[in-house]
């Protein structure tokens, strides 16, 4: 008899998803699903609205990561625009945009992951939270929220506000820099770095208790994609695509942002709301790949800071001369970016140009289409717009971060599945590990955020005819 | 060349009144609205279409007041002050129809503040958040409108108009183009430009930017402006009319 087993909601992530197991007569996993369960349809809703909206309307989507959004819009706009932006509003949508990384990053390893791994994936679900974290090791559960609080602040201080500020706009940004705006952000990385340097020692002490789920939490062979810079340095606001395959060779190099439709394809499946982009010249399912800080490691040639630059020799030394494949070590890919992020800020904020007052191009919609891609927390963000003649939008596309992962996640969901659960004996751990792949890719489903560590899962083992035959609650 | 001033001409006789306004006694001209008896004494009275400097017109009902021994209630901004009259100005029923009259504004057409280009610096905003607008209930009609962004320079995004007609009157009474008027009726109404042909196509319109400029909500806007960037500069008004001496 087959039976389903189905994990809803999937908790400590970004919005609402579902993993459904389908058992064997054996009782063992068969097939494994990631469903992302709600439709929100945004490309829908920028259809007749004028193109300078933009980016505030699709920073809507996440109240994670809209500044990823507002950056990616911002770029299309500019391209809409057909503008080169002054060199210091390119800086400080930078600045911006690394500020995020910091924040979102802390987020996900503090306040969504480190339960699962300082206090164990067996360890007791009600535990199993950032406040469990606070009454275990309250340092750490300090360190996160002060990092983040970091990130945001700079947002917040470069923004006027800490969640969808309105200063990234088509042609640059609506403010310069203010000398003491500029003191007060460096005055805080100092701190920041401390933080980010005492959790990624802690983090590698910790490696060696996982070596278990360091194999078999989502580690298979993928292509990865990322943005880096023209020199092939780590890259989160322009550059060039680079795709690296499974054996760290390059794919592809140098590919223009504007030419990302030659090598990203969308597929549709009928058990999910999310697109499954591909690798086009693969094909579909074979171009898997993958997006986020671990594509960005294992694809840049270095990062260009020094801390960070010697994090990355390390986080190599993994698997010397390929790509780290263990979806487990997005975490370790996180935490170096983190350091790299604030190290990165205080190098732009000492740049003399930082503060200069011409931070605007202004013109009208000359193009109509215009293309705008970033990287995100989580991976290449691409928006694309189409617009008539008045510069009103008649088609918009956007490629998520958490998409271009989808079909990793699907894969990372069976593998784990297939190692950890057995279906005649269900352990709450066995599920929670299905669930920490997950949050290894810290998915940002519904791009928008909601309470995490406290929502329900509820477990169902449903037999062929659809029966319940079993249910498990927290 | 010594100067000389013109002649003044015999001002006609006005008499003055005497009435009361939330209590307080008050003189004022017999052709003088309750509004504007109230705002030289201090008194504010929450106004959506009414703008210094342009005729009345009495749409919105935002500046509804009692006056005892009327059943109805009256709008401020067209009702002229009259010997012994008592006005209320402030009161819960006030207040609520104030607050009804905001929801119906919101949930006719569509106001998302959040990306609105005039979000922060909107009328119909602060008056919401003046008069304790937190919920909408009545149902939100959600009808789809369009946004025109053939003009050059501006555009109208129906979505956000409250048929003030204050870039009616503007147009007319100032600029003289008469460019704006409303077509149709009821919910249906809608300004429009020339005989509701696209704005950018319109042969009466100067582009002098008056409308909008005393627009109160993000509808009539400078194009090119991102969400919250809209600032308008109504100013000019009094000025302008001032110095056509009131014709
Ligand atoms: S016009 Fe005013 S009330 Fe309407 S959406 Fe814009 S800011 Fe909000």
């Amino acid at each position: 008899m087959s039976r389903t087993i189905k994990i809803e909601p999937v908790s400590r992530i970004e919005g609402h998803a579902k993993i459904t197991l389908t058992l064997g007569d054996d009782g063992r996993v068969e097939d494994a699903r990631f469903h992302l369960t709600q439709f929100r349809g945004f490309e829908k809703f920028c259809e007749g609205r004028p193109f300078p909206e933009m980016p505030a309307l699709t920073a809507r989507t996440c109240g994670i990561c809209p500044v990823s959004h507002l950056v990616a819009s911002s770029k299309a706009c500019d391209h809409l625009l057909s503008v080169a932006i002054p060199v210091t509003a390119g800086k400080l949508r930078r600045l911006m945009n690394l500020a995020q990384l910091v924040q979102s990053h802390a987020l996900s390893y503090f306040h969504l992951s480190s339960a699962d791994l300082l206090l164990g994936m067996d360890s007791a679900p009600e535990q199993r939270n950032i406040f469990g974290i606070l009454a275990e090791n309250p340092q750490v559960a300090r360190d996160g929220i002060r990092l983040r609080q970091i990130g945001q602040t700079i947002i917040e201080i470069l923004g006027g506000k800490k969640i969808h500020p309105g200063w990234m706009v088509p042609g640059g940004v609506n403010a310069p820099l203010a000398e003491e705006q500029r003191q007060k952000i460096l005055a805080m990385i100092p701190e920041g770095l401390e933080i980010a340097k005492r959790t990624l020692s802690s983090f590698k002490a910790l490696v060696g208790r996982f070596s278990e789920e360091i194999e078999h939490l989502g580690n298979f062979p993928s292509m990865y994609l990322s943005l880096v810079s023209p020199e092939g340095g780590l890259e989160h606001y322009d550059g060039v695509f680079r795709i690296k395959n499974a054996e760290g060779a390059i794919v592809l190099d140098k590919v223009p942002l504007v030419d990302y439709a030659r090598i990203i394809g969308e597929a549709v499946e009928p058990f999910s709301y999310m697109k499954f982009p591909y690798y086009l010249p693969a094909g579909y399912p074979n171009g898997i790949y993958r997006v986020g800080p671990l594509a960005r490691l294992n694809n840049c040639d270095f990062c260009g800071t020094p801390l960070a630059d010697a994090a990355l020799e390390e986080f190599r030394a993994l698997q010397p001369g390929k790509p780290v494949s263990s979806s487990f070590h997005f975490h370790y890919a996180r935490l170096i970016e983190i350091v790299y992020g604030l190290e990165r800020m205080g190098q732009l904020l000492i740049d003399p140009e930082i503060t200069s007052t011409r931070v605007r191009a202004r013109a009208r919609g000359n193009n109509s289409e215009g293309i705008g891609v970033a990287e995100a927390p989580r991976g290449t963000l691409i928006h694309h717009y189409k617009t008539d003649a008045d510069g009103l939008m008649t088609w918009a596309n956007l490629i998520i971060a958490t998409g271009h992962n989808n079909l990793a996640m699907n894969r990372a969901v069976k593998q784990s599945a297939q190692h950890f659960v057995d279906g005649n004996d269900l352990k709450e751990g066995a599920l929670n590990r299905v669930e920490a792949v997950i949050r290894c890719y810290d998915p940002c489903l519904s791009c928008a955020s909601h309470a995490f560590g406290q929502m329900p899962l509820e477990i169902e083992l449903v037999d062929a005819s659809g029966e319940v035959v079993d249910r498990v609650t927290r | 060349m010594a100067r000389h001033p013109a002649t003044p001409a015999a001002a006609p006789k006005v008499r003055v009144v005497t009435l009361k306004i939330d209590g307080h006694d008050i003189g004022a001209r017999e052709d003088e609205t309750i509004l504007n008896a109230a705002n030289d004494n201090g008194i504010r009275i929450p106004t959506l279409c009414y703008l210094e400097g342009l005729s009345e017109w009495g749409a919105c009902r935002m500046c509804v007041v009692e006056v005892a021994g009327s059943p109805k209630l009256m709008t401020a901004c067209s009702t002229r002050v009259a010997e012994g009259m008592e006005v209320t100005t402030n009161s819960d029923r006030l207040q609520r129809y104030r607050r009804t009259i905001l929801e119906l504004l919101f949930a006719e057409r569509n106001h998302i503040c959040s990306v609105c280009v005039s979000n922060g610096h909107c009328e119909l905003q602060s008056l919401a958040r003046a008069c304790g607008m937190d919920h909408v209930r009545v149902p939100y009609r959600n009808a789809a409108y369009a946004v025109d962004s053939s003009h050059d320079l501006f555009r109208i995004d129906q979505n956000r108009c409250i048929l003030c007609t204050r870039c009616v009157r503007v147009c007319d009474e100032i600029e003289g183009a008469h460019t704006w008027d409303v077509m149709g009726r009821g919910v249906d109404s809608q300004v429009i430009t020339d005989l509701n042909q696209p704005w950018g196509q319109s042969t009466s319109c100067t582009g002098c930017s008056k409308c909008v400029q005393v627009c109160p909500t993000g509808a009539l806007v400078k194009k090119g402006t991102a969400a919250g960037e809209m600032e308008k500069q109504g100013g000019f008004l009094p000025y302008l009319t001032e110095m056509r001496g009131n014709r």
